[in-house]
């Protein structure tokens, strides 16, 4: 029952071969005997996982199954705010940190039945590419113990491609779902800003954060995000537009479609696997009757640099709220300022330092416009060049990642670690949709993504290139060797 | 560039009580990542409004009515420190 898709476990709950106690007794028993070696998760609720699978086992038995996640068991990215179960966000600063209320997507998550298994682990406050930043300890990527999942959301990937959890909930940021899902060979989907709720997430950068599915397939996919998207009238910036059945438009194939090929998005020193395996999965899609022509989106070059002003700009001001006064780490000291800012020093890792300082500077008196200003004009240039695209061409289509998976420890230097995200980031700067598949294997046996990027609101159009493309190759039956 | 000055600066302001050597390991870094992002200089950006957010939005409206919301044992129960219903906090200012 492990390495199975969450649609395969709802039909064997409606034959009855399975019942979700016994799905969610086998996840656990898998996560005792893995998690010690690629460290997943930070919390697992085993009582309420149980107590979550017996109820759904009971409608099952009684033929009132609340929908196909119905007794699915998941992870959940430790920043997705969880009622009466501690939420880190991966930092020292939330260790003891308990909401007194659920995220809007958990909420969702569990009307839907699914059974929530523990919370995973992530670059601390989302700020990183690799899981090797969070506050606790880094998590190492199924395929090779020795390299990095990814992240920022690197513990629901890691989780997910060894079994240990069927589905998984991330955000995306800058690529945090994207990435890890090429990484670890897993489907990984940032819907357009606001079609997720974003209430009772931790912020990172609010115009940019938003929450999405990882999937063993593109149908799981499909069903994850239609159990969380559509508006909530707690979060102002979701988008109040009805919500497809992104699962039932997935067969209508890609004949007829036209995909944009981005020159930007095939760069000097990316690995030659990485090419190979994306531009062999385009040669796929043409072969299913999708048109391909060039696009340009020249402003991608710059696009990494806007995305690092706006991102610690929009976090240096988030991440003010944690001073160890409402919740979280206190360090005491004579006075207010004193008890602050020790408490921030020592709860705060060195990169959401660095970053708070960086975003510090460029929104400070005499820098906002040369920094901040300017970041955003770009931001705009970028937005236009996708929508010109999006004007000819239905889809883009490019790989995730550069690379495949690095060493722990191989990318010391900040900036070196900020250019894995070159691919990701112009999607977020923009607000639109896009979705990582796996799309074969460097020569080493590491997975590679092929990123299909869509308009606002396209999420059906992108699942459904997404599907067509899984459905013709065999990669997503490949799992790693764990024991 | 950025000095040790500015960096002492920006630290003060965001509330961040680093040691010596941290001041000086970021003086190095951010420099290094500003270097990089300098690079936003060179693109033309004449008569392009700043995008603040991804998508259009406008102000959301609602009715201002009172609502359930959270109970005050709820809220108070993560508090480092508090004083009744009150959060609890060092001396702000001189007596």
């Amino acid at each position: 029952m492990i390495h199975q898709p969450i649609h395969t476990l709802a039909d064997a709950y409606r034959r009855g071969d399975l019942t979700p106690t016994a799905v969610a007794e086998a996840y656990l028993a898998r996560i005792d005997a893995l998690d010690r070696r690629v460290r997943a998760y930070l919390t697992i609720v085993r009582e309420q996982a149980l107590a979550a699978a017996r109820e759904s086992e009971r409608r099952w038995r009684a033929g009132t199954p609340r929908g196909p996640l119905d007794g699915a068991p998941i992870a959940l990215k430790d920043v997705l705010c969880t009622r009466g179960v501690r939420t880190t966000a991966g930092s020292k600063i939330l260790d003891t940190f308990v909401p007194p209320y659920d995220a809007t997507v958990v909420e969702r998550l569990r009307a839907a039945g699914a059974v929530i298994l523990g919370k995973t682990n992530l670059d601390e406050f989302a700020m990183g590419s690799s899981t090797e930043h969070s506050g606790f300890h880094p998590t190492r990527n199924p395929w090779d113990l020795t390299r990095v999942p990814g992240g920022s959301s690197g513990g629901s990937a890691a989780a997910v491609a060894a079994g240990m959890a069927a589905g998984g909930f991330g955000t995306d940021t800058g690529g945090s779902i994207r990435q890890p899902a090429a990484f670890c060979g897993v489907v990984g989907m940032k819907p357009t800003y606001g079609r997720v709720s974003r209430y009772g997430v931790v912020a990172l950068a609010s115009s940019l954060d938003q929450v999405g599915p990882f999937a063993q397939d593109v149908t799981d996919a499909a069903h994850l995000l239609g159990a969380v998207a559509g508006h909530d009238r707690r979060d102002a910036t979701s988008i109040p537009a009805p919500v497809p059945d992104y699962a039932a438009e997935l067969a209508q194939g890609v004949a007829g479609l036209t995909l944009g090929l981005p020159d930007e998005y095939f760069i000097d020193g990316m690995d030659p696997d990485v090419e190979r395996a994306v531009r062999a999965a385009i040669e796929v899609l043409k072969g299913l009757g999708a048109r391909v022509e060039s696009v340009s989106l020249p402003t991608t070059r710059h696009a990494l640099a806007a995305y690092y002003v706006i991102l610690p700009a929009e976090a240096s001001s988030n991440l003010a709220r944690y001073d160890g006064v409402k919740f979280g780490l206190r360090v005491p000291a004579h006075d207010l300022v004193e008890m602050e800012s020790r408490t921030r020093a020592a709860g705060f890792g060195p990169e959401v330092k660095r970053r708070i300082m960086l975003g510090t500077y460029a929104l400070s008196a005499g820098y906002y416009d040369a920094y901040y200003g300017k970041a955003q004009s770009v931001r705009t240039l970028v937005r236009r060049e996708f929508a010109a695209a999006f004007a000819r061409v239905d889809l883009i289509v490019a790989p995730t990642t550069p690379n495949v998976a690095f060493k722990l420890g191989e990318k010391e230097d900040p900036l070196s670690m900020y250019l894995n995200d070159v691919f990701t980031i112009p999607g977020n700067l923009s607000g639109i949709t896009g979705v990582s598949v796996p799309c074969g294997f460097s020569v080493s046996g590491l997975p590679i993504g092929l990123q299909i990027l869509g308009r606002p609101l396209d999420e059906a159009r992108v699942l459904r290139a997404a599907y067509a493309y899984e459905q013709a190759t065999s990669w997503r039956g490949r799992r790693p060797e764990l024991a | 560039m950025i000095d040790r000055k500015d960096v002492e600066h920006v630290a003060r302001l965001t509330r961040l009580a680093l040691t010596e050597e941290e001041l000086e390991r970021m003086r190095e870094q951010l420099n290094s990542i500003l270097t990089h992002l300098d690079t936003l200089r060179g693109v033309d950006t004449e008569g392009v409004e700043p995008t603040a957010h991804a998508v259009d939005l406008v102000n959301v409206m609602r009715e201002d009515e009172v609502e359930p919301c959270l109970p005050q044992d709820a809220m108070l129960a993560n508090a480092p420190d508090r004083s009744g219903e009150l959060f609890r906090v060092p001396r702000i200012i001189e007596e």
